[in-house]
């Protein structure tokens, strides 16, 4: 079943003379990972900002959960969906990073007991229970992040949107976070939306969703999408690593497949051709 | 222009002296050579944004000294005087929108310049300059700077420190956010000002690639220490080292010891990609060869 159905969605900044988002069409099911990749400026944060609701759309309709985004459905809508903003700076309203974390479940009718020992799960999945008596303000970029990724693993929102919200972490961080996303998602069936142009990320998503300026431009499982090669960097991903080598080895006269490998794959070609007198 | 960039036995606390006291640096010593290109790498808080902050006495040591070219930093220093220091040191912080205020992204981009006298036409002018080098289309140099995307926003908070036309230039992760094609050009142009204009780079970056292919000296930062300097290729040739401090190597690396698994052989162990094909094609057999 979808549970994010966007039709026709389209979006103008009152100063800009262009569509932000221009007659996007498409729709997301239940208990997938969706990737939405595109360069900078493409309109990614833009269409996330409209689909929990903070500024109306000019055209199109976009259903969550069976329910029609309207101004009379903003705030269920946006029980169901937690949202991890790209500078975690705009986000923080706690004056704890306990306070922070919990504060996502005041209006969600939590008792006081549940949400404490929520507020120190969520903690404890991104590493930063040793840090909840501090000021969010007073925290490196990496932590903010983790912090800002703890208040929506607390409320554990059936669809939880990510924007670049791993970008500050380093990789071992990036791919722990991702794991503990990954094993909440399949636990208790969220969905997750998660914009990035960071490559591990889009690949561990069960599709990714391209938009450029404004446009959809094409949606499909990561193998299919990463087979792009070089024209990956103008959909704003980079190319993985095993595509770059193969690149690199058939700019220096070698006859290499065209279909995507991964690096397993990649080690094992190799390996086939590797002379052995 | 040579400016030498000296750390002695500098400490730093967060709120010193009160009861929520952080320890954020310890005993810092290190030196960054002129026209060098220096990255800086560690686990998230391990005193990277803290260690660079000193750069431009943004942050002054709790104890010891740091030495930018003529001038001395201690903890008694005043905030008075500090404009040369300023101009000379250019940093881009981790955080974009944090660096951003004017009206409009040129008025952003030529604040620098004007502030340090730099006249109003002189600025508009080096400020476009700076905008279409990060890749700034036109259309957004009138918009407010807040009214952009977080990689336009990025790309604002670089071209603005360009404009300084600092003689150190200072890289808090300065590609988060940007898209591949955004970080490839920004890279390229940071080792072009290096290389031509002989400018001084510090980036703090966690990607080890970037690391590998543009950097010259690397210092490792773990819980406030430097715990190692040295050759990209020194630093990434103890892959175990690395590992006990949370840090991974380039993907050419990485990927070379898993061809050795499966019985290729490199000496020395390949840091980019280009090494790496460079090493294998010789151990590839004829078939595969001149197909196309
Ligand atoms: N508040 C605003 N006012 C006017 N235009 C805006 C505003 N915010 C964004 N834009 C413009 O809308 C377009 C889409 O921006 P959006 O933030 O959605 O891009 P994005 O895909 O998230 O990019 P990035 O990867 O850089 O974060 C951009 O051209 C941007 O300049
Ligand atoms: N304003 C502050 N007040 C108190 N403590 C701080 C402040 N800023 C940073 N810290 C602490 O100092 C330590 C070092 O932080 P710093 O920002 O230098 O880390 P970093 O290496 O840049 O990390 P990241 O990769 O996450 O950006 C961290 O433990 C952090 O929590
Ligand atoms: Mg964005
Ligand atoms: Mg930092």
């Amino acid at each position: 079943m979808a549970i994010i159905q966007v039709k026709n969605l389209s979006y103008k900044y009152h100063n800009s003379d262009t569509l932000a988002v221009d007659d996007v069409s498409f729709d997301i099911q239940a208990g997938d990972w969706v990737a939405i990749v595109g360069h900078n400026g493409s309109g990614k944060s833009t269409l996330a900002k409209l689909l929990i609701g903070l500024m109306p759309a000019q055209e199109g309709v976009i259903t969550i959960d069976g329910q029609e985004l309207s101004e009379q459905t903003v705030w269920q809508i946006r029980e169901k969906v937690g949202m991890v903003f790209q500078n975690p700076d705009n986000q923080f309203v706690g004056a704890t990073v306990a306070d922070d974390v919990a504060f996502g479940m005041e209006n969600r009718q939590v008792d006081r007991e549940t949400m404490q020992e929520r507020v120190t799960y969520a903690l404890k999945q991104v590493d930063m229970l040793d840090y909840q008596q501090r000021e969010p303000a007073n925290l490196s970029g990496g932590q903010k992040q983790r912090v800002a990724l703890a208040g929506v693993i607390a409320i554990a929102p059936k669809i939880l949107i990510l924007d670049e919200a791993t970008s500050m972490l380093d990789p071992r961080g990036r791919r722990e976070i991702l794991q503990t996303i990954k094993r909440l998602k399949d636990e208790l069936n969220l969905t997750v939306l998660s914009i990035t142009h960071d490559i591990d990320e889009a690949a561990s998503a069960d599709r990714i969703l391209v938009i450029d300026d404004g446009h959809f431009i094409e949606e499909d499982d990561p193998n299919s999408i990463f087979s792009h090669g070089s024209a990956l960097i103008e959909m704003g991903l980079d190319v993985p690593f095993s595509e770059k080598l193969k690149l690199a080895l058939s700019t220096r006269g070698l006859d290499v497949p065209a279909t995507y490998q991964d690096e397993g794959s990649l080690v094992d070609w190799l390996r086939t051709l590797r002379s052995t007198k | 222009m040579a400016t030498d960039i000296t750390f002695n036995e500098v400490d730093y606390w967060y709120q010193a002296g009160s009861p929520y006291a952080v320890q954020a640096l310890r005993d810092i010593n290190l030196n960054i050579k002129p026209g060098s290109f220096t990255a800086v790498i560690g686990q998230t808080g391990s005193g990277k944004s803290t260690l660079i902050q000193h750069l431009n006495a943004l942050l002054k040591p709790s104890s010891g000294t740091v030495t930018i070219g003529d001038r001395t930093i201690d903890a008694t220093t005043k905030n008075k005087h500090l404009k040369p220091l300023r101009k000379k040191v250019g940093i881009v912080f981790q955080f974009p929108e944090n660096q951003l205020f004017e009206e409009t992204v040129l008025k952003d981009i030529a604040f620098g310049p004007q502030n340090f006298g730099v006249p109003t036409d002189e600025a508009m002018t080096l400020a476009k300059k700076m905008a279409l080098l990060v890749g700034l289309d036109e259309s957004l140099l009138k918009r407010s700077p807040f009214d952009l995307s977080g990689g336009q926003m990025r790309r604002v908070a670089i071209a603005g420190v360009l404009a300084l036309e600092p003689e150190v230039l200072v890289l808090d992760e300065p590609t988060a956010g940007l898209d591949p094609r955004g970080r490839l050009e920004i890279m390229q142009l940071v080792t072009q000002l290096q290389s031509e204009q002989d400018l001084t780079i510090v980036l703090i970056t966690h990607q080890m690639d970037d690391v590998a292919n543009y950097a010259d000296h690397v210092i490792v930062m773990a819980h406030g220490e430097m715990v190692k300097q040295g050759t990209p290729r020194a630093i990434f040739s103890d892959a175990d080292w690395l590992e006990s401090y949370q840090l991974g190597l380039p993907s050419a690396t990485r990927f070379a010891n898993q061809l050795i698994k499966a019985g290729f052989t490199f000496d020395p162990m390949p840091l980019t990609e280009d090494e790496l094909a460079d090493q294998l094609l010789p151990q590839l057999s004829k078939e595969g060869h001149d197909h196309g």
